[in-house]
């Protein structure tokens, strides 16, 4: 008992601080992005801000328990939690209730829970696991299959259960395998499959080839160090190549109407005047919503509660995936580098924290949750400015919704036990 | 690299963020505005809307309040619902009715609970209606018709269409605009112009109080009250003429060219399209598809000249020396006429007619001949035609009499070309266009137009665009109503018709019409296929014609 206590000291005040803020004006944004006209009464679980201040005290409790268990817990069961949490996944598919189209929730009294937030935890989980075992060799391809494999299951039932977006945060992952060892050539991959697709939507499947061809050729005549290289310079291009017209075959072919219409918004490709009408009542709407409510806080915001978009519910689901244009109306450009800011110094609070671990398995779980806050972070925001492709994910800690604030807490605060037991022997 | 790649990532990612939000926030923001700001709520204040007297100053539009309940489903509270039918007067049952329906509609927007509330029922609610969230009074000013006649003329009012917002940036949804007659044509006066309260609200969506001490509000500007031509007592001496019959009568003043009457058969009381059954009643004047009472049939039905017609034709006759008074040309009882010995019939009793006699006996032959005479003059029958057309013309047929009413119909006067078009292998000539010469074929005219022309043969050679408006406070009418058209035919010929017209009434078609004291000038018609009844004032049946003017007014 008395290790435990000293290990509560030893928790890092930093990132608890980050939390309590985020937490607490999430709540704050929450309240002022859906109330209309009534009292105020924080107890009062008819309101959203009710809700999620009970989400919040929940969230508290759970933290409290997360750091109370023994710090070898999360590592001995880490592979349990994540065939459990598969079978929970698989199970939304006979007890599952739609929600927008999504199969990705359980009705629980008059709550849903949304078990894909938690698959986040256990496939960091995971990942870390796997990663830090003695065993593992990430050099071998048989080792680097069987990663993938975790991360890519989740991954394909969710998109089966039609919630993309949610899937699209695992994908963040691979900054952990990166860090840990994993080929430059994936990551490379990666990006030069991003920067393809994109090229090939914007302009054409020649102006992608040319580019890419250009490129590669430009990188195998500056290294000198190669064999073979005109064979690896045809196999790349031909490799790009297949790259835009399988981004052109899943564009045309495989993805749903509303997708390809949230890339077309993003890349701006609609040229018909009449459907960018019809979009701007729809997808386009929240866009320009969202941007017109941040554009009007301007330097200093209007101030708490005095948002006239925010007031007017002007943007859809202001209170949980566009929260931050509320943030942005009412506490101006000010407010939000704040939000900004805290974000960063939070992730890169957990990746400082992370790579000062002695013991593996801490290091890569660390990556993990930074990873995933991270990726969370830039897509949301990215798209409430309209940066990145609408991808309706949460903002961590400051969205309305019971499952991710909790979820978002575990995830934290297992990285926080974890953390905390640094200086101990393993 | 690997170590520090996350921590780069992670940065690059929230520099682009602030410099997005520097952007939109800071670079792009637009400067504050107090019409594009939601927290100032803008309040319209509607000033009184003109008033319409008649020429005798009696007032035949005013304005009257008018009560709405308003709703706004979201922002109701379990109230008590029993009581509150009570005030309204209705059941419980509509009362859900009306819920679910505002509520399908928007659960924000306001829309009407219940329009029209009575002067007492508005009394008692008055008080009450702050314990009723989500409901509050509107008021509303409606039109108050202090006449039952001129509908037609008089127009009404009602909320403006989408359209008429998306045309003219004046109007926002909820605001009352002319929609036909005079209401329309003089909207601009009628209106005034709508003021801008500035009201401060809070969070809560509730007034706090004015913005800025009222400094940027904008005050209204009363409209002006018009007084229009029209005699109300004629008008509703031509209405009870017209109850039950379908056709127009058409007062005009020569020497002005206002209009006296403008009726309209059947008419309907102005007073149906205001208040709570306005779109009931609205909707059974637009079903009545025999008499179609909306249809303003002195402006907008067409139909041939017939009789009428002949006193320009002759007119022109006499203005191209094709005759001259003394001109005698016989009938025995048809026109035969072309290769093919086409006849037209004459209903005049046949014998010897000179311009009078033809005239007041309306013959056919006579007309058909000195037409024929005036196209085929020296020869060149396209040109001759077209100034015939052309002169025709500047008696106001054939074309818009650019009067003061939103609607009416050109009629049609042919010219060369229409025939040209019409007979492109086959020349065209006088006999082919035979039936001009008696007002048929191609003629066709609205019962203003011929009104109007009748007036401008009463000025023996000019008319005043026919209008509706005789004064608006406080400006002066159009510049076009106080013009003379002038025709291009010498007074002495107008006299010469002059008396054969008078002859109508004293030997010819119309002397049953003829009324002691008062000498009329006028011309009796029935175009092919009519039956021929005549009256003054009347037209007993559809499409007969009759148009006259005794010293002064001329009537179709």
């Amino acid at each position: 008992m008395i290790i435990q206590r000293k290990n509560f000291l030893r928790l890092d005040w930093i990132i608890i601080s980050i939390y309590i803020l985020l937490v607490g004006f999430g709540i704050g944004n929450i309240l002022s992005s859906s109330i209309s006209g009534e009292e105020v009464s924080i107890l009062d679980l008819n309101t959203l801000y009710g809700k999620q201040f009970l989400f919040s005290v929940i969230s508290i409790m759970i933290a409290f328990i997360t750091i109370y268990i023994d710090v070898k817990f999360y590592e001995k069961f880490s592979s349990i939690f994540y065939f459990l949490s598969i079978i929970i996944l698989l199970s939304l598919f006979f007890f599952g209730k739609r929600v927008n189209g999504a199969l990705s929730w359980f009705p629980i009294g008059s709550f849903n829970l949304q078990p894909s937030e938690f698959v986040k935890i256990t496939v960091a989980l995971a990942v870390s696991k796997y990663i830090s075992d003695y065993q593992t060799d990430l050099k071998s391809k048989i080792d680097q299959g069987k990663l993938f494999l975790i991360v890519l299951i989740p991954i394909i039932i969710i998109i089966l259960q039609n919630d993309t977006g949610s899937s699209i945060v695992f994908l963040s992952l691979f900054l952990v395998l990166y860090r840990e060892g994993i080929s430059q050539n994936y990551i490379n991959s990666i990006f030069g499959i991003i920067i393809l697709s994109i090229l090939t939507l914007k302009f054409s499947v020649i102006t992608s080839l040319i580019i890419s061809v250009f490129t590669t050729a430009l990188y195998y005549l500056l290294k000198r160090k190669s064999r073979n290289k005109i064979l690896k310079f045809f196999a790349v291009s031909l490799l790009c190549l297949m790259t835009s017209l399988g981004t052109l075959f899943t564009f045309n072919n495989i993805l749903k109407n509303h997708q390809k219409n949230y890339i077309k918004v993003w890349l701006n490709l609609e040229k018909d005047p009449l459907k960018i009408k019809k979009m701007e009542k729809t997808i386009l709407y929240n866009l320009n919503e969202s941007k017109k409510a941040i554009s009007s806080g301007g330097l200093t915001g209007k101030g708490y509660l005095k948002g006239t978009r925010t007031m007017g519910n002007f943007v859809p689901a202001q209170h949980s995936d566009y929260i931050f244009s509320t943030i942005g109306e009412e506490w101006g450009f000010i407010g939000s580098v704040f939000i900004i800011l805290l974000y960063t110094s939070l992730i890169l609070r957990i990746l400082y924290l992370s790579e000062i671990q002695k013991n593996k398995f801490s290091r890569v779980y660390g990556y993990s949750a930074a990873a995933i806050l991270f990726i969370h972070f830039f897509i949301n925001i990215g798209m409430v400015l309209g940066l990145t492709p609408t991808i309706g994910i949460p903002l961590p800690f400051i969205s309305y919704g019971g499952s991710s604030l909790i979820a978002f807490t575990i995830l934290l605060s297992i990285f926080i036990r974890l953390d905390g037991n640094k200086i101990n022997e393993w | 690299m690997r170590r520090n790649f996350f921590f780069i990532i992670v940065s690059v990612s929230s520099i682009l963020f602030i410099f997005r939000l520097f952007y939109l926030q800071v670079y792009a923001s637009k400067p504050y505005s107090i019409y594009e700001d939601n927290a100032i709520r803008k309040v319209f204040t509607y000033p009184k809307r003109g008033y319409i007297f008649d020429r005798n100053n009696k007032l035949l539009v005013s304005n009257q309040p008018s009560y709405d309940i308003m709703i706004i489903p979201g922002l109701v509270k379990k109230i008590d619902t029993n009581e509150f039918c009570n005030l309204l007067k209705i059941t419980k049952k509509e009362f859900n009715k009306k819920i679910q329906k505002t509520s399908n509609y928007s659960l924000k927007i306001p829309s009407v609970f219940l329009a029209h509330l009575s002067k007492s029922d508005f009394g008692i609610l008055a008080e009450k209606i702050r314990k009723y969230k989500g409901f509050y009074i509107q008021k509303r000013n409606l039109r108050k018709y202090n006449t039952k006649v001129g509908a037609n003329v008089l127009g009404y009012v009602a909320e403006v269409s989408r359209s008429n917002i998306e045309k003219d940036s004046y109007y926002s949804t909820g605001d009352i605009i002319g929609k036909q007659g005079v209401e329309l044509s003089y909207e601009k006066y009628l209106r005034g112009n709508k003021g801008i309260k500035f009201i401060q609200k809070d969070r809560f969506n509730r007034d706090i109080g004015s913005y800025n001490n009222g400094n940027n509000d904008v005050n209204s500007l009363a409209g002006s009250d018009l007084t229009i031509t029209i005699d109300s007592e004629l008008q509703e001496y031509g209405e009870l003429l017209m109850s039950n019959k379908k056709g127009a009568i058409v007062a005009i003043e020569p020497e002005s060219g206002e209009i006296l009457s403008l009726v309209s058969g059947i008419s309907y009381d102005p007073n149906l399209l205001v208040g709570r059954d306005k779109s009931k009643n609205y909707s059974n004047l637009i079903k009545d598809s025999i008499f179609s009472p909306l249809i303003d049939k002195g402006l907008l039905s067409t139909f041939p000249a017939g009789s009428p017609f002949k006193i320009i034709v002759g007119l022109i006759a006499l203005e191209e020396k094709i005759i001259n008074k003394n001109s005698i040309i016989s009938c025995n009882g048809s026109y035969i006429y072309g290769k093919n010995k086409k006849s037209m019939k004459c209903h005049c009793g046949g014998g010897n007619h000179n311009i009078y006699s033809a005239i007041s006996n309306s013959c056919n032959s006579f007309f058909a001949e000195v037409y024929r005479k005036t196209i085929n003059k020296n020869g060149n029958i396209s040109e001759n035609y077209d100034k015939w057309s052309k002169t025709v013309k500047s008696f106001g047929l054939g074309k818009f009499l650019n009067n003061d009413f939103p609607i009416g119909k050109k009629g049609m006067i042919p010219d060369s070309d229409f025939y040209d078009k019409w007979y492109p292998d086959f020349k065209w000539g006088a006999l082919t266009t035979l039936s001009n010469s008696i007002g048929q074929g191609e003629i066709l005219v609205t019962p203003i137009q011929l009104a109007n022309m009748m007036s401008a043969v009463a000025n023996k050679g000019y008319y005043y665009t026919p209008h509706i408006i005789k004064e608006i406070a406080g400006d002066s009418i159009d510049y076009r109503f106080r013009n003379k058209n002038i025709i291009n035919i010498s007074e002495q010929n107008f006299e010469n018709i002059e008396i054969g017209l008078s002859r109508v009434f004293k030997s010819g078609t119309g002397k049953l019409l003829n009324i002691p004291g008062i000498e009329i000038c006028g011309k009796s018609g029935t175009a092919e296929n009519f039956t021929k009844i005549k009256g003054k004032k009347t037209q007993l049946t559809d499409h007969s014609i009759f148009v006259a003017y005794a010293p002064k007014k001329i009537q179709k």
